[in-house]
């Protein structure tokens, strides 16, 4: 297979002042200038920060790669350089083929064009001729669903249709390598998830993709090869399931387990402290659960004189909406509790929460008007809930993606009358 | 080369081309640091000359769209300032017309000078206005200026017609060969456009400052231009001081290949091409050497 993109020693060094403050005024220029004459020509000195340092690795035609990394660590950065929208400061890249990207929707669209004018000015932005445009162009209305309109300036578009419009045209770029930068993407989830569907069938026809995303569970869905960055250097290259793991566990993210050895410092009061918290299947700590299984959130603390007090579990998606919060309604915890270890497991059933990335927040409180934390931890430890596709659960043999934080399977009945 | 110094070499086709159409030829790019001596690459100019002229037909087609008048604005503006200029600085002022009615030196002048100050302002905000392109896609930067450039071309033309009438009221028609020489005085005003305009545009992407300076300099050029006098009635040194300003060629010129007024001293026209011609390397070579960052500091 011939290398799609091959990077040796990508460097993108930026000066701190470039950054923060993007234009100066000329006042400011000439008073610095002033300042270096009377200061004898000293060298002014800037801070400098590599957004991106030594960045190797090579791509074959057609496989599609995650890039991850926490924010700032230089995933945007390569994927300008990778799009010439800014030149990399040391290093090379050569790159085979056209390049696309979704984060190039609708840019250079015009409100005050039509949807025809905007579709061949927004095309021939995107790099495409003329003539490709033209054989395209009854694809691409048909796709955008905006036939009526499409001799109507877009500013009167809904916002729906123009992000149709938009797409509609990127997609049909048909570059041999995509870049999708899907923190940087516009538009509502149903348009993300429209991206990542087309992700999806260009890595299954063949072209090379390169995804950036904070949604771990895509990564690990969709590529078979992972980069992980941290301050503008790869960290780990390889199988998305093992980096996307390492990410997880390495404190960027929310691991999937999590301990306060020294009781002094642990979360709680005088009461009760924290242990440690670990999400649970099998006896095995874990960190993607099948959605058919229950899993559980396992939380050890000491109480450390005789109170009243039971213990509480939230759990918050990946958007950090509360999904649900629950006690634990045990007879044990309806008098003051003696002193000691305890470690209470919280069993999410099986078949209740939908795909995606879940956080949990662990307390362990006492109930008086409302409620009262003696100890607590939020966003403590993460999970990723996986459906294997097996046409067993409330998604049955649909594909696509399913919006919600829960997903229960249903019992359904159905009469014919 | 380009602002990223991308070399363009064609690559034989991989052993299954995963969705090659007509349209396209596998091309590899190498993406490496800006070169430390800027260069034009006009193979790839060449291959983006359709973005170019989008660019043109966007701005042409953006700038009518929404006005009740359109294209009659390319009229009504160089009528109502000729007319102001005539009333006041030909019947009051009484300022030297030469061999020329004062109506038709003004008018012949101006039509130049609008193009020229549509022209520079249009180029200089080239980068900041279209800041959602550079920061997001590559394409040669050149290419917005250049389209700034171009886009008042389509008001010069269609002022053309006033001044074609202003012609006929008056008598004064091409008188000779000279007027073979009319497209190279238009070409002077474009190079010198775009040379103000790459050095300007690039360095609005840093100060700001910039877009309110223009409006000054555009102010007070017709009047150190020849546009509201005629050049040659004015002492001989002040006339070589003005040569120095390539846009008094440019009017001079004009009018000699256009209305058969008497040639312009051939000496003085050289220096205004000088002039030009060296704005023009400056400005192009300070924009290509600053293109690297301009997506970084915009």
């Amino acid at each position: 297979m011939a290398t799609a993109i091959a990077a040796e020693g990508l460097g993108k060094r930026y000066r701190i002042g470039e950054l923060q403050a993007s234009y100066g005024t000329l006042r400011e220029s000439l008073a610095r200038a002033t300042r270096r004459l009377v200061g004898g020509f000293h060298q002014h000195h800037y801070e400098e920060i590599w957004a991106l340092r030594d960045v190797s690795f090579g791509i074959p035609q057609g496989q599609v790669v995650g890039v991850i990394g926490r924010n700032g660590a230089g995933k945007s950065t390569l994927l300008k350089v990778l799009t010439r929208i800014t030149t990399p400061t040391q290093g090379r890249a050569e790159i085979r083929g056209r390049v696309g990207s979704l984060l190039e929707v609708g840019t250079g669209f015009h409100p005050e064009l039509t949807g025809r004018e905007n579709i061949f000015l927004n095309g021939s932005v995107l790099g495409m001729k003329r003539r490709e445009i033209l054989r395209k162009f009854p694809e691409i209305v048909e796709f955008a669903g905006v036939e009526k309109f499409i001799d109507t300036p877009v500013k009167r578009y809904s916002s729906g249709m123009y992000v149709r419009l938009a797409f509609a045209v990127a997609a049909h770029l048909e570059p041999e390598i995509l870049l999708v930068d899907e923190v940087l993407a516009v538009g509502d989830a149903e348009f993300q998830r429209r991206c990542l569907g087309r992700m999806q069938d260009f890595g299954a026809s063949g072209r090379t993709v390169l995804f950036v995303s904070h949604n771990m569970q895509a990564v690990a869905r969709l590529c078979e090869r992972t980069i992980l960055l941290d301050e503008g250097r790869i960290v780990r290259d390889g199988p998305s399931p093992d980096v996307v793991a390492q990410y997880l566990q390495s404190g960027h993210g929310i691991g999937s387990s999590r301990e306060w050895p020294d009781v002094e410092t642990a979360p709680g009061d005088d009461v009760a402290r924290m242990s440690w918290v670990r999400v649970v299947q099998d006896d095995e700590t874990v960190d993607t659960v099948d959605v058919r299984r229950p899993v559980g959130v396992e939380m050890a603390f000491r109480v450390l004189r005789e109170a009243p007090l039971l213990p509480k579990l939230k759990l918050l998606n990946a958007e950090g909406d509360v999904v649900f919060n629950a006690l634990d309604t045990d007879s044990r915890w309806q008098d003051p509790v003696s002193p000691g270890e305890y470690v209470s497991t919280a069993w999410i059933p099986g078949n209740l929460l939908n795909e995606g990335f879940f956080t949990v927040d662990v307390g362990v409180v006492w109930l008086g008007l409302k409620l009262h934390a003696h100890t607590g931890a939020a966003n403590v430890v993460s999970f990723h809930v996986y459906d294997p596709g097996e046409g067993d659960t409330a998604r049955g043999l649909f594909s696509g993606r399913l919006r919600g934080s829960v997903r229960p399977l249903l019992e359904w009945t159905t009469e014919e009358r | 080369m380009t602002q990223s110094d991308v070399q363009v070499r064609e690559a034989p086709p991989p052993e299954a081309p995963p969705a090659v159409s007509e349209d396209r030829v596998e091309r590899v790019f190498v993406i490496r640091p800006a070169p430390r001596m800027p260069r034009l690459d006009l193979g790839e100019l060449w291959h983006y000359r359709e973005l170019l002229l989008t660019f043109v037909w966007r701005d042409v087609k953006v700038r009518y769209k929404q006005s009740f008048l359109g294209f009659a604005w390319a009229l009504i503006v160089p009528v109502f300032t000729g007319t102001v200029y005539i009333l006041i600085l030909g019947k009051f002022a009484k300022f030297p017309s030469g061999d020329l009615a004062y109506p038709i030196l003004v008018f012949s002048g101006l039509l130049p000078m609008q193009y020229f100050t549509s022209a520079l302002t249009g180029a200089s905000t080239s980068l900041i206005s279209n800041v959602n392109l550079v920061t997001k896609v590559y394409f040669p930067r050149v290419l917005l200026p250049l389209a700034g450039t171009l886009v008042p071309a389509v008001d010069f033309l269609v002022a053309l017609l006033v001044l074609v009438g202003l012609m006929a009221r008056y008598g004064n028609w091409p008188s000779g060969p000279e007027v073979a020489l009319m497209p190279f005085f238009l070409a002077m005003a474009f190079v010198t456009a775009l040379g103000i305009g790459f050095l300007l545009s690039a360095l609005n992407v840093r100060y700001r400052d910039v877009a309110y300076a223009i409006p000054v300099f555009l102010q007070l050029l017709p009047f150190v231009s020849g546009v509201l006098y005629e050049v040659r009635e004015i002492p001989e040194k002040w006339q070589w001081i003005l040569s120095l300003n390539p846009m008094t060629a440019v009017i001079s010129g004009w009018r000699w290949t256009v209305l058969g007024a008497p040639a312009p001293d051939p000496a003085k026209v050289a220096v205004g091409v000088g002039v030009a011609a060296l704005l023009f390397l400056i400005g192009l070579a300070l924009f290509r050497a600053s293109e690297p960052r301009f997506a970084d500091m915009i």
